[in-house]
């Protein structure tokens, strides 16, 4: 028997699509709301609950996602640093004004750079990482066995890991901070003929606190979101491997998504 | 043997009854999975839910240690319905329970020593020493001693069911829940495993539901074999009576015909090409 033929099918199919990636979307976005709420719950009624936050995953959780990111970071943070030298240099040489570089390369590594290639390199590393985990023990039935000995998996799993990002991105982006102006400064001095410690006093006349203040808050609200979006991407898990491979480059996809939009957003408040 | 609406006939006063369901329906989207189950389980005796694939008995054992919520019915184990505890309680109730699930489940991050500890470090104050005295008694138990300090990954398939044993029991669980225990292994271990099983529940007094296919394994640890079909309960009795009941159904599960289900060429060929051409 042949299926009647429907008008406009493939308008009404996109429809379709739209209409379910848009309830997917927000399905998410609401998982993901109720992951930041449960992780405060379990945070101060754990104990009374039976459920105790332990500092061992934590300290793991913060080993994995900011101790050992430290070589990266430093790596990336140093050529950035140069970079923004250099191409500062380059374009206020055309004014003359190449001796103005230190305070365009002091504020644009401690508000923009260091908490943006810090947020983006954690998210390509630990937030992919904690996708593939919890991808992994869905699909392992890891998440039920927690369940069924009476554990509640985002006591065990997210709460460790969102404190130790929340703890450890803005640390990274402190590092960061230090290792991209250092950077700069290695090229500057001896290009626009100044010493290293005239560069360090000009760089410190040209940032305040507030400065620095604004690259590490904004860091530790990427750390927070690069866990929700790991989690959120690895518990939606469906199929097998090729599964888990999915939702890992999703994760990294939406986690750096939500760090350059949030960024956007913060910026803009920030700066009215 | 009860059959047709079979737990309605058994149902007792009988304070023993520790696993109780009752009319339990539920549904993946438009499709009904389980459609009126009516079962209960006395306390220590091995309860094994038995049928083909897609017979919806996994869903039944999901149902029961609340991994699953059900459209409508009742799921009482030890006299509390499940559904109305809320996450807490159930959190605190499930130490009286202990579930191996098919493929182990086993924390691939922690040693096997570590994987049986962890439902004591996490619901008991016990001390460290004390806590891996209890896990080396329950390794020997399962006869994995040897398998301590190593990683799931290192473990063969009957090692990981004997760890996933183990892990269960730690607490010492009134009602036991083991999905599949022997699938998959040759017919040695998975004897050793209905051996262990037996075990259990004569030396802990456990109440253990097993769910399986593998007949052998059934008829040799089964008090009473709960039979489900397309969601519903075929029949409920002990394996004699099951052995020898007149339901063909039954009879051809037990002749191993049970996925052969009998279709007309039409509806054959309609499922191959689906809905888009004339046949």
């Amino acid at each position: 028997m042949a299926a009647p033929d429907r008008p406009n099918g493939r308008a009404v199919e996109f429809f379709e699509e739209v209409g379910r990636s848009t309830v997917r979307g927000v399905e998410q976005f609401g998982y993901g709301a109720t992951l930041f709420w449960q992780t405060f719950y379990w945070l101060f009624m754990g104990r009374a609950r039976q459920q105790r936050v332990r500092m061992a995953p934590i300290f793991a959780e913060a080993m994995e996602a900011g101790i050992r990111a430290i070589p990266i970071i430093a790596i990336l943070s140093m050529t950035i640093g140069i970079m923004l030298a250099l191409q500062g240099i380059h374009a206020l040489k055309s004014f003359g004004a190449e001796h103005q570089v230190v305070l365009g390369v002091a504020l644009g590594i401690t508000r923009e750079f260091a908490p943006l290639i810090t947020g983006i390199l954690v998210a390509g590393r630990s937030g992919s990482a904690l996708a593939a985990r919890l991808a992994t023990m869905t699909i392992s039935q890891e998440i039920d066995a927690l369940r069924s000995m009476g554990i509640d998996p985002v006591r065990f799993l997210v709460v460790p890991a969102m404190l130790a990002m929340a703890v450890m991105v803005p640390t990274l982006v402190i590092m960061a901070d230090f290792v991209a102006l250092l950077g700069a400064g290695l090229y500057i001095a001896p290009e626009i003929d100044i010493t290293m410690a005239a560069y360090i006093d000009q760089t410190l006349a040209a940032i305040s606190v507030d400065d620095v203040l604004h690259g590490v808050s904004k860091s530790a609200i990427f750390g927070v979101l690069i866990t929700i979006v790991g989690i959120v991407d690895g518990s939606s898990v469906t199929g097998g491997a090729e599964g888990v491979g999915r939702v890992t480059t999703a994760a990294v996809v939406h986690g750096i998504s939500a760090i350059v939009l949030t960024d956007m957003v913060f910026v803009f408040a920030a700066t009215r | 043997m009860s059959e047709a609406t079979p737990a309605a006939a058994e149902r007792s006063d009988d304070a023993d009854i520790v696993i109780g369901v009752r009319d339990l329906v539920t549904h993946y989207g438009d499709r009904k999975i389980l459609d009126g189950i009516d079962m209960d389980i006395r306390r220590g005796e091995i309860m094994v839910i038995m049928g083909g694939s897609g017979s919806g008995k996994s869903t039944l054992l999901r149902h029961l240690i609340r991994l699953e919520r059900k459209t409508s019915g009742t799921i009482e184990l030890l006299g509390r319905e499940v559904d109305d505890m809320s996450d807490y309680e159930f959190y605190a109730f499930c130490r009286k329970l202990g579930v191996a699930f098919q493929g182990g489940a086993l924390f691939s991050s922690m040693t096997v020593g570590e994987n049986v500890m962890l439902p004591l470090r996490e619901h008991t104050k016990l001390d460290q020493t004390t806590m891996e005295i209890m896990v080396r008694m329950k390794l020997e138990v399962v006869d994995l001693a040897i398998a301590e300090t190593l990683m799931p990954a290192e473990l063969s398939g009957g090692m990981i069911k004997r760890a996933a044993l183990a892990r269960a029991i730690v607490m010492d669980p009134t009602l036991l829940f083991c999905d599949e225990p022997s699938a998959g292994l040759d017919p040695v271990v998975s004897s050793a495993l209905d051996e262990l099983i037996l075990r259990l529940r004569d030396a802990m007094g456990m109440t253990i539901v097993v769910v399986t296919h593998e007949l052998e394994s059934a008829f040799r640890i089964a008090d009473r074999i709960t039979v489900l079909d397309r969601g519903k309960i075929l029949a409920i009795g002990t394996v004699d009576e099951v052995r020898n009941s007149k339901n063909d159904r039954i009879q051809a599960l037990l002749t191993r015909r049970f996925e052969e289900e009998e279709l007309d060429a039409e509806e054959y060929i309609r499922r191959l090409v689906g809905d888009k051409q004339n046949v």
